[in-house]
């Protein structure tokens, strides 16, 4: 996705000149091309991501609209307490973007894993968090994100995932958009996991059960009706999500769910409450964390739903 | 000074601890290769010459702590570790490796003599500091070493930590800055100066020596002498070259930062460290 980021940026710079991009000393094999057309509205903050943060406030209030760039964790939870005060708190035009959505960086061990950003930016006002699952969406992301005059995160994960769009034309911000309609079970889910719940709505068809996939690219703002209709009528509600299992995806469906008093059963599935002690790659890292395609039906099927 | 022999004898572990880490690098394709051979030389000094701990009691209340905060470069850390015998060198086969043992950044604990966990950078020197400031509390006499990168140089932690050490007048920290010239995304003078380096240190109460950050002997010599001085902590501002003895074309340049050897630079580099 980090190519779909970067191309989109590019074609907006050419168009706005109030755009900058400001990195965390990242963008090695990705960001040359950019800041040789750009040389001026590209800065390398160098490993600082609290200032680059601050420092992008300044340039919001001054006209600009930075886009700041880093690893997940050092661009949402060293500076937490500068997006929280100097961007949300003062509703200023900045543009957080997280690379290394969940287990991108399978091996690196946990200080690179992105697993509780979402629980902690969406407590705080005035964010908009988009969480993209292919690169329509992040062009989709983009193009929002530019016309929301506040701050706005996009969550990224590393590899390259393959479209599910033509093109954006059916998208909107806040509601999730239905890549596929059964009437048995609706599935929420977000990011590159979303192209995992495709693949269990296949094996879930293969025992006749006809599942909604929803692709929750805005995560929010959070439009409650779209959900409440999606999830009234169905036997069984789930969440999956590259996240831990609180504060994420599934926290925002129980919260849908418990304040429209429905009763539906909700099966959230998301990274367990602790740091995973194996290492391994991104399949291997969710396989153990229950993420991958076996283990979701594995859960599903323990749980009996549809027997 | 010291003796000639045991010069060739830090030198070959230097060899060796370049070949493991050229290695894991090659099998598990992994990025940072660079900064862990630029760190190679003030690792084995530490590890074989300074540092009193012992492998068998990695977790001895009395021994030395090194804290290797520029934990990208954990491969240096771990071929040293394995060398100096605190776990079998067949571990060194499941870095980065699903099912592996070695996290691409230090974790505590993964093996045996990983005091912290690091990754994130600029955390190393606070917690080293801490670790120092205990040791003066329980007036225990280890010694804390904390290995550094210019890059996390640009972090604010680094430097608070920096002004608290001063003030607390740490002078059982020992920090030695793997002064390679090179970061993330560009030289270091073009991203974020950090001259006049020594000047800063100095300015924060504490004692700098600056270091060809491979030449064996001074290094060993500089790190014998700690604390510089009895009131102030200490720094080593180590010169280096990022890729240090790995594929020629690597040295100087920020690719080593982030691609492997291919397979005939692998070979040949094998044959020359021999
Ligand atoms: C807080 C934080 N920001 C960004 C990174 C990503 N990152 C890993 S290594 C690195 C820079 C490498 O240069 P340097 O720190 O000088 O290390 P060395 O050259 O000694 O390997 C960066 C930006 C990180 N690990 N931690």
């Amino acid at each position: 996705m980090r190519k779909a980021f970067i191309n989109s940026l590019t074609t907006i710079s050419e168009n706005d000149n109030r755009v900058m991009l400001l990195t965390g000393d990242l963008g090695f094999s990705v960001f040359e091309n950019y800041r040789e057309k750009f040389l001026d509205r590209f800065i390398n903050m160098g490993v600082a991501e609290i200032n680059m943060t601050g420092v992008a406030a300044g340039l919001a209030m001054s006209g600009k609209v930075p886009f700041i760039y880093s690893i997940i964790p050092f661009v949402t939870m060293r500076n937490y307490e500068q997006i929280r005060n100097d961007l949300c708190y003062q509703d200023v035009n900045v543009k957080i973007v997280g690379v290394g959505a969940g287990f991108s960086y399978g091996p690196y061990g946990h200080t690179h894993h992105g697993l509780e950003d979402i629980a902690i930016l969406r407590v705080l006002p005035n964010i908009t968090i988009f969480s993209p699952s292919d690169s329509v969406e992040v062009g989709f992301c983009m193009k929002k994100a530019m016309e929301i005059d506040g701050p706005v995160y996009i969550r990224l994960s590393r590899a390259e995932e393959k479209s599910l769009y033509e093109n954006d034309g059916e998208l909107m911000v806040g509601k999730g958009s239905v890549l596929k309609k059964g009437n048995d079970v609706v599935i929420f889910s977000t990011g590159a996991l979303v192209h995992t719940a495709l693949a269990v709505s296949g094996e879930l068809a293969k025992k006749g059960i006809e599942a909604t996939i929803v692709s929750v690219h805005t995560l929010k703002p959070f439009h409650i009706e779209t959900a409440e209709t999606l999830i009234k009528e169905k036997k069984y509600v789930i969440t999956i999500e590259e996240h831990s299992v609180i504060g994420g995806l599934g926290s925002i469906i129980a919260e849908v769910i418990a304040d429209a008093g429905l009763s539906v059963p909700l099966v959230r599935i998301g990274v367990p409450d602790r740091f995973t002690k194996e290492i391994g790659n991104q399949d291997h890292m969710r396989d153990v964390n229950g993420l991958s395609v076996d283990r979701i039906m594995r859960r599903i099927e323990e749980l009996g739903l549809f027997t | 000074m010291i003796k000639e022999v045991e010069l060739n004898d830090l030198e070959t572990h230097a060899k060796n601890i370049r070949r493991e880490i050229l290695t894991m690098s090659y099998n598990a394709q992994s990025a940072h290769t660079g900064g862990a051979l630029s760190c190679v030389e003030i690792l084995v000094a530490l590890y074989f010459k300074i540092l009193q701990i012992d492998p068998l009691k990695p977790l001895d209340a009395d021994r030395d702590r090194l804290i290797f905060s520029k934990a990208h470069d954990a491969k240096a850390l771990y071929a040293v570790l394995a060398e100096k015998g605190f776990f079998a060198k067949g571990l060194l086969e499941g870095y980065e490796k699903t099912g592996g043992k070695l996290p691409g950044h230090s974790t505590r604990n993964c093996v045996p003599g990983v005091e912290v966990s690091a990754g994130s950078l600029g955390h190393g020197l606070s917690m080293a500091a801490g670790v120092a400031y205990a040791g003066k509390m329980d007036n225990k006499s280890y010694k804390t070493f904390a290995v550094l990168s210019d890059g996390e140089c640009d972090e604010g932690s680094t430097w608070e930590a920096a002004l608290w050490s001063g003030h607390h007048k740490l002078e059982n920290l020992t920090a030695v800055v793997d002064y390679n010239k090179l970061q993330g995304f560009g030289l270091t003078k073009d991203v974020l100066d950090l001259e006049p380096f020594a000047d800063k240190w100095t300015a924060f109460g504490w004692c700098v020596e600056e270091v060809d950050g491979h030449n064996m002997e001074d290094l060993v010599s500089l790190f014998s002498s700690t604390p510089f001085k009895s009131d102030k902590p200490s720094i080593i501002i180590a010169h280096t070259i990022k890729g240090k003895g790995g594929i020629p074309k690597y040295e100087n340049e920020m690719s080593s930062q982030y691609y492997p050897p291919t397979k005939e630079e692998f070979e040949e580099i094998m044959e020359n460290l021999r």
